[in-house]
């Protein structure tokens, strides 16, 4: 580690061939080997090769769509993709350091199975899982499932989500107690009694909760991290609350160094009233990302990536075009405001994801405020997270 | 060895990962873990280093439990099926990975992209046991709680299964056009698109993993009643059986095969693939002495009167295990002493199984550790590298299977020595692969590709 008293993390967002809709389109894109192994074997070793903290993986119970509630129709954008947990699985084993972050959506799926899906991925990367948990407001993804009408709204600031994000906020209660539910050490193998477990270090969580009840124990045991580790974007007050009450990063989209101060402060206070406030929580700054070394490159880039799109780019991020120095000045501003790290959105992988191993990561280096070699070996380790006590340990 | 005319048979054979059943040996020194990676990858590596066709992993989604509590004398705990196979997807290339899924705590779409992502990450190797459970006891880790009428878990599995299909083929492999000069990606916007309505599922939308490499994984059915029986029939390329010995399994073969006409299917695109445990060492008499050993490995004292119980629905726990049978009947009320297992329900009518295992432990001078050894499953294959080969051989060869899943005791080294050992005599006889021909399952299983069977494609 650099001797830094406070370094920056760095995490790689990867969605299909990158952020930006036309992004296919690029050389370096690869669009036709999306949905093979090796695609994302390479971007994984890419980004470990510049020592990043981990990749998150997007992923949807539904095609992707431009618009924020409903299919698009659209056949110019990359649509289809893999199941981001098994792509991170899949990728395991091929890497050794860098943690891997698939999304998975509450809303619609059983929190037994992402539980005992996210401890295995622990198992398979030695201590490098974690999630990102996401809700899904879509009808048309509700409609896949038939198990529930989702209401339909007009915008993310209505009771109707606030459902959903405390039914998230259950969701991960549950796979956070499940993966506490085995002891360490209730394996014991006892051959004098034949007994393989000490089952009194086996523990059922009986949650009860007003969308699902889940008994336990997991049928996985406690994984090699103890809790992987917890993700969510938040844009807004009540995400903030999901962030602060259970997840270990928070990625949240400021505009600028002020508004970065003014969500770190409410995370911050929100964190208090959780009653978490000794407990270590990173707020990540996401950030689309253009990156060459003359920013004129970058911005013609850009350009040409929008003339191909056909409108302007726009993001809930802040979209940044230009050099790797020009980045780190900004993030170390960002940084100064609040902010433990960032979560970089490549606007094209093949080419923003190098030049952010390569580019901004020797100047963050060279600034000291990151890492020269992996410092852990798993990814609580890399954020500075203990390995925490397990809830049920007497 | 056979003396037909007809061409021999070539010989299947998969590895399932050893399991939560007393069958596996935790208790020797050289058993490794369950749940760490390395030994599912020693384990796939040895498979695939001796050819054989396919993993497989069974499923449990919920903890045993016998007396209301939980069951500590077997091996407990297993990792995620998709998240294991999608690794071991790393670091292999050619063998097949099966999963067991259950089809009634899980939803069509979401098991069919899993399956869609696992085919296209493994390069179309995925395979899919469906499996179906109904009892509350499970029910209760998940959403929908509750728990299915016993009879109406086949008509789930068949419409979960037809629904998976349905999801798999919503995609036709030639819709992604990722042209960068003219700037299509899709070539048709309504690409993935289903309507499903039936009594389970009533689900429509766009389905979204384009088509992988088999367009479907292989299915695997592993029930054995008529009406499993009957769903494999119609629906699957591979049954999982239980019937191992000779007899039974040409029984079974016969059975399952007669069945296959009525739906047009040909006798070879349904195969029969036996579990199989075995004890094998250098000589026949050094392995008949190590299948006892092994035996009575798994079966210790206190799993002689776990296994007791499940017959005689009480708790037995003050009994002598080196003793003799319980006088006392077996309970027959309702409520089963032990929850999260399939077999208990093979007791039909306790009182005559007790009676008929009293009158069978004095007539040999058994304790109910002997009873309990003697009346459970002995390894099917014993003996010499030699034997084991001739026996396999035989019995594919006459009809009792198309192959098996072999089911080692130990974790992870319990296929090293039959691969190094029993393969390459099988290899010498011509009935079983040097290497693979193809690199998908459906390839190694002798399958077609489900688009070359006729599957309707929707003219666009």
């Amino acid at each position: 580690m650099s001797s830094h008293p406070d370094p920056l993390h760095l995490a790689v967002a990867l969605d299909g061939t990158g952020w930006h809709p036309a992004s296919w389109r690029e050389p370096v894109a690869r669009p036709r080997d999306l949905f093979t192994a090796a695609y994302w074997t390479d971007l994984v070793t890419e980004a470990e090769r510049g020592l990043l903290d981990l990749v998150t993986i997007e992923d949807g119970l539904g095609l992707q769509s431009s618009h924020f509630l409903d299919p698009d129709g659209r056949t110019d954008q990359v649509r289809g993709r893999l199941d981001a947990v098994l792509i991170a699985s899949r990728v395991a084993p091929l890497t050794h350091h860098i943690g891997l972050v698939p999304t998975v959506v509450a809303t619609h799926t059983e929190p037994f199975h992402i539980s005992k899906a996210i401890a295995t991925l622990d198992y398979v990367s030695s201590g490098r899982a974690g999630l990102r948990v996401q809700i899904s407001a879509r009808p048309n993804e509700a409609a896949h499932f038939g198990r529930r009408a989702i209401e339909r709204i007009e915008h993310y600031d209505t009771p109707a989500v606030h459902e959903l994000f405390d039914e998230a906020a259950d969701h991960v209660e549950v796979v956070r107690r499940l993966w506490d539910s085995w002891e360490d050490d209730a394996e014991i193998r006892d051959t004098a009694t034949g007994r393989f477990i000490d089952r009194d270090k086996l523990h059922y969580i009986d949650f009860e909760g007003r969308h699902f009840s889940v008994k336990g124990p997991s049928i996985t045991p406690r994984p090699p991290q103890g809790q992987p580790v917890v993700s969510a974007l938040a844009h807004d007050t009540v995400p903030y609350g999901l962030v602060a009450r259970s997840a270990d990063i928070g990625y949240v989209t400021p505009h600028d160094a002020e508004e970065a101060r003014a969500v770190a402060t409410v995370i911050r206070a929100e964190q208090r009233a959780a009653g978490r406030a000794d407990e270590p929580l990173h707020v990540f700054g996401d950030l689309v990302v253009f990156l060459d070394d003359d920013p004129a490159a970058a911005r013609a880039r850009r350009e040409r990536l929008d003339a191909l799109a056909g409108e302007p780019y726009t993001s809930d991020a802040l979209v940044f075009t230009g050099s790797p120095a020009q980045l780190a000045d900004l993030l170390q501003e960002f940084h100064a405001a609040g902010l433990t790290g960032f979560r970089l959105r490549p606007a094209v992988a093949g080419h923003d994801l190098p030049a952010i191993t390569r580019g901004l990561v020797p100047e963050l280096q060279r600034r000291g405020v990151f890492r020269r070699a992996y410092e852990a070996g798993t990814l609580r380790g890399l954020l500075g997270l203990a390995r925490p006590a397990n809830r049920y340990a007497a | 060895m056979t003396t037909s005319s007809k061409p021999l048979k070539q010989i299947h054979l998969a590895a399932h990962f050893p399991g939560v059943n007393n069958t596996t040996v935790w208790s020797d020194p050289r058993a490794g873990s369950h749940i760490e990676f390395g030994s599912f990858a020693h384990f796939a590596r040895t498979a695939e280093r001796a050819k054989f066709d396919f993993l497989f992993l069974a499923e449990g989604l919920r903890l045993r439990e016998q007396g209301g509590k939980i069951y500590d004398l077997d091996v407990v705990g297993r990792p995620d099926t998709f998240t294991v196979l999608a690794a071991l997807a790393a670091v292999t290339e050619r063998i097949g990975l099966t999963g067991t899924v259950n089809s009634t705590f899980n939803e069509p779409y979401e098991v069919a992209r899993q399956f869609a992502s696992l085919d296209h990450l493994s390069g179309g190797r995925s395979a899919w046991n469906v499996v179906t459970s109904w009892d509350a006891f499970t029910g209760e880790n998940f959403r929908c709680g509750g728990f299915l009428p016993q009879q109406e878990r086949y008509s789930r599995a068949k419409e979960f299964l037809a629904t998976v299909k349905e999801l798999l083929d919503s995609w036709h492999g030639d819709e992604i056009v990722a042209d960068q000069a003219t700037g299509t990606f899709l070539k048709d916007a309504k690409a993935g698109s289903f309507t499903h309505t039936g009594q389970h599922f009533d689900i429509h939308g766009q389905f979204n993993v384009p088509r992988p490499p088999q367009g479907r994984p292989v299915i695997f059915q592993a029930g054995d009643s008529d009406e499993g029986r009957e769903f494999a029939a119609a629906e699957a390329d591979a049954i999982f059986s239980r019937h191992g010995t000779l007899e039974a399994g040409r029984a079974f073969y016969t059975d399952v095969k007669s069945r296959l006409a009525k739906y047009g299917r040909r006798a070879d695109q349904l195969l029969i693939l036996p579990a199989a445990t075995f004890a094998l060492a250098d000589t026949d008499t050094e392995a008949e002495e190590l299948a006892r050993e092994v035996r009575r490995q798994q079966v210790s004292g206190a799993t002689a009167l776990r296994h007791l119980e499940f017959v005689w629905n009480r708790d037995l726990s003050a009994y002598d295990p080196d003793g003799p049978l319980p006088d006392v009947d077996p309970d027959v009320t309702e409520s089963h002493i032990a929850q999260g297992r399939a077999q208990v329900r093979m007791y039909r009518d306790p009182i005559a199984t007790a009676r008929e295992w009293r009158a069978l432990a004095e007539a040999n001078n058994w304790s109910i550790r002997d009873l309990v050894i003697h009346t459970g499953n002995r390894q099917n294959f014993v003996g010499s590298p030699a034997t084991l080969a001739r026996t396999i051989n035989e019995y594919v060869q006459s009809d009792a299977s198309d192959g098996f899943i072999l089911v080692p005791h130990l974790t992870p080294t319990g296929l090293d020595e039959f691969a190094d050992k029993v393969v390459p005599l099988l290899q010498e006889q011509g009935v079983f692969r040097t290497d693979y021909e193809g690199p998908t399952l459906r390839d190694h299983l002798g399958l077609s590709h489900p688009d070359t069977e006729g599957v309707r494609r929707r003219a666009s």
